[in-house]
């Protein structure tokens, strides 16, 4: 067995028993790397030095046993800024931004809990894809078959932690950013409720939409890691201001009885036969359970990925006019005057994809546009929150696949942005509504492709969506699945 | 069918402070168009009586005490600065 077969819990006890130290977890993590991430590509910065150090120091560290985070190898999305660890988006804007000034809160809260941050993890430039071919480096790699994409934004997240190179990651979910990633890459990943966790010192893409969130490989580890980035933050106006319940209370009731929602709309056309079977085998499970499900309808799902692609462009446009060249970031040297300094400067470092955002924003939000476009995507969000609203009054959880395909090849969908934007189509709403939202492994494709399960709670019911998620990764056997890339694990 | 038009790219491009080729303006134009074709989907639904979602969480304006903080430091914050000078950030002239 490989360290990576233990859960966090199980680490803790071995940590305690002195079976094994944090140095070796950190030389499990940094030797896989060095075996599988020039297939990989998950990382995009290395803390080796600094991690080997940090490892060394919680080794003096007394541990009560209770903190099952301390000492554990983790990867921090490079959009989320590390003090002192260059971060860059992915974007070539920020490529020489190697001293941030300070922590994400969430940096700060996985550093109180003692994790160790092995590096920056890969990712579509300011978060803007689908496949982490807008990276503007190096596209990430599905771990389970390397000419297949890992998904995105947070593809580098998912692709360490399927990859076995870190024990868990973090990611940022704007319209699907972490559960899509996961569920193409076989592993568990949250879109908490928005306001959960607390967006300072995420670069800002759609500041009404993004949310941090863990990426982990069992649905217990995940809730541990929410734990401790979760609750109020005052450098977050748009932190909720709530008391954290304590997650672990999940793992001990079981699903009996429990009200499944399955949206219509989300086993329609799009969604392959393959895909679809594999959540109608879920379902199943859950029967067996003691659950029941019903068919619902989520009747403006259809206008979600239109509505998405205006409101977080427009937020984007606005968001991203803080890269200008002045105070940190690249700068052209081909300027001689202000205006076109900003102008050189943004569109030597942006890639096409945020540069097309940032346009569609701009116009979007520009004068004469603004009703048709914006505010006309603004109502139609209230309408597809509505639909949650609705179904939430009759039911506890919502369920249908994450994605309507498995994982998609390189270059597949590079040629039209709006095929690219049609994959988002089942994880859009969710971030429309705020609502929390998970991707579990539910089965593989007859490629041998992971194929991802979509659980959604109501707002602020994550203990009701790790229940859900518990109780049928404990009656399957699909997260147990590891890539064999590089050969033996 | 809505229909976005080359100088509509350009004028937005310089909303955007986006130095654009001509070669983009060609493409940008078509790819936006698409777009915004996409987005005429919404004018199927009947808004007029509902009210926009700017927040999707009850969210009141939050204030704290007007009190000085320490943050960060003049010369961490000129760090990372592409040029600076006499303890400033410097730029390019800006007047003729």
């Amino acid at each position: 067995m490989s360290l990576f077969d233990y859960t966090l819990k199980e680490l803790q006890e071995k940590l305690h028993n002195k079976e094994i130290t944090i140095t070796d977890l950190v030389n499990a993590s940094y030797e896989r790397i060095n075996e599988v991430d020039d297939q990989v590509h998950a990382f995009l910065t290395l803390n080796e030095e600094g991690a080997r150090e940090n490892a060394k120091e919680l080794e003096q560290l007394a541990n009560d046993h209770t903190n099952l985070l301390f000492g554990i190898p983790a990867g921090i999305k490079d959009n989320l800024v590390t003090k002192g660890l260059r971060t860059t988006c992915a974007s070539q804007l920020l490529d020489n931004f190697n001293d941030p000034l300070y922590n994400a809160t969430v940096v700060d809260r996985l550093n109180k809990e003692r994790t160790v941050t092995i590096g920056k993890l890969n990712m579509d430039e300011f978060a803007m894809g689908s496949s982490n071919e807008n990276s503007s480096y190096t596209a990430t790699r599905n771990p389970w078959n390397t000419d297949y994409v890992p998904g995105g934004s947070s593809g580098g997240s998912a692709a360490a932690v399927a990859a076995n190179e870190v024990f868990f990651s973090l990611g940022s979910d704007t319209g699907g950013s972490i559960r899509q990633p996961a569920a193409f890459c076989g592993v568990v990943g949250l879109k908490p409720t928005y306001g959960l966790v607390s967006r300072f010192g995420l670069v800002a893409f759609a500041s009404s939409l993004d949310q941090i969130g863990p990426i982990t490989r069992t649905v217990e580890d995940n809730a541990h890691v929410l734990q401790a980035i979760a609750g109020h933050d005052e450098m977050d106006s748009t932190s909720a201001n709530i008391t954290v319940p304590d997650y672990s209370a999940a793992f001990k009731e079981n699903v009996k009885g429990m009200k499944i929602a399955v949206p219509k709309e989300y086993l329609q056309e799009g969604v392959t036969p393959e895909v679809k079977e594999a959540v109608l085998q879920a379902l199943k499970v859950y029967e067996d359970l003691g659950a029941t499900w019903e068919e619902v309808s989520l009747p403006h799902s259809k206008y979600a990925v239109a509505a998405y692609y205006l409101l977080s462009s427009s937020e984007a446009s606005a968001n991203l006019a803080r890269f200008d060249g002045v105070r940190y970031g690249v700068r052209s040297e081909q300027a001689t005057n202000m205006l076109d300094m900003f102008k050189l400067s943004r569109s030597e470092g942006f890639g096409d994809e945020v540069k097309r955002r940032i346009m569609l924003g701009t116009f979007a939000l520009s004068s004469g546009y603004y009703d048709a476009y914006y505010k006309k995507a603004q109502k139609v969000r209230t309408l597809i929150k509505n639909d949650f609203e609705k179904v939430f009054e009759d039911y506890d959880v919502i369920i249908g696949p994450t994605t309507p395909t498995p994982a998609f090849k390189v270059g597949e969908k590079t040629d039209d942005p709006l095929t690219m934007y049609a994959n988002d189509i089942l994880t859009i709403p969710v971030n429309l509504a705020g609502v929390p939202g998970i991707s579990v492994p539910c089965g593989f494709s007859t490629n041998g492709l992971p194929i991802g399960l979509q659980i959604i709670g109501k707002h602020f019911d994550e203990t009701t969506i790790y229940r859900t998620a518990y109780a049928f990764e404990q009656a399957t056997d699909h997260h147990k699945k590891r890539p064999t890339l590089g050969g033996a694990k | 069918m809505s229909e976005i038009s080359k100088e509509q790219v350009k004028h937005v491009a310089h909303l955007a402070r986006l130095a654009i080729s001509d070669e983009e303006v060609e493409t940008m134009t078509k790819q936006l168009g698409d777009i915004i074709n996409y987005a005429e989907l919404l004018n199927e639904l009947d808004t007029d009586h509902v009210k926009p979602t700017t927040h999707v969480l009850d969210l009141k304006n939050v204030m704290r005490k007007d009190e000085p903080r320490k943050w960060i430091e003049k010369e961490d914050a000129l760090k990372n600065a592409p040029d600076q000078k006499d303890g400033q950030f410097r730029v390019p002239s800006i007047l003729e």
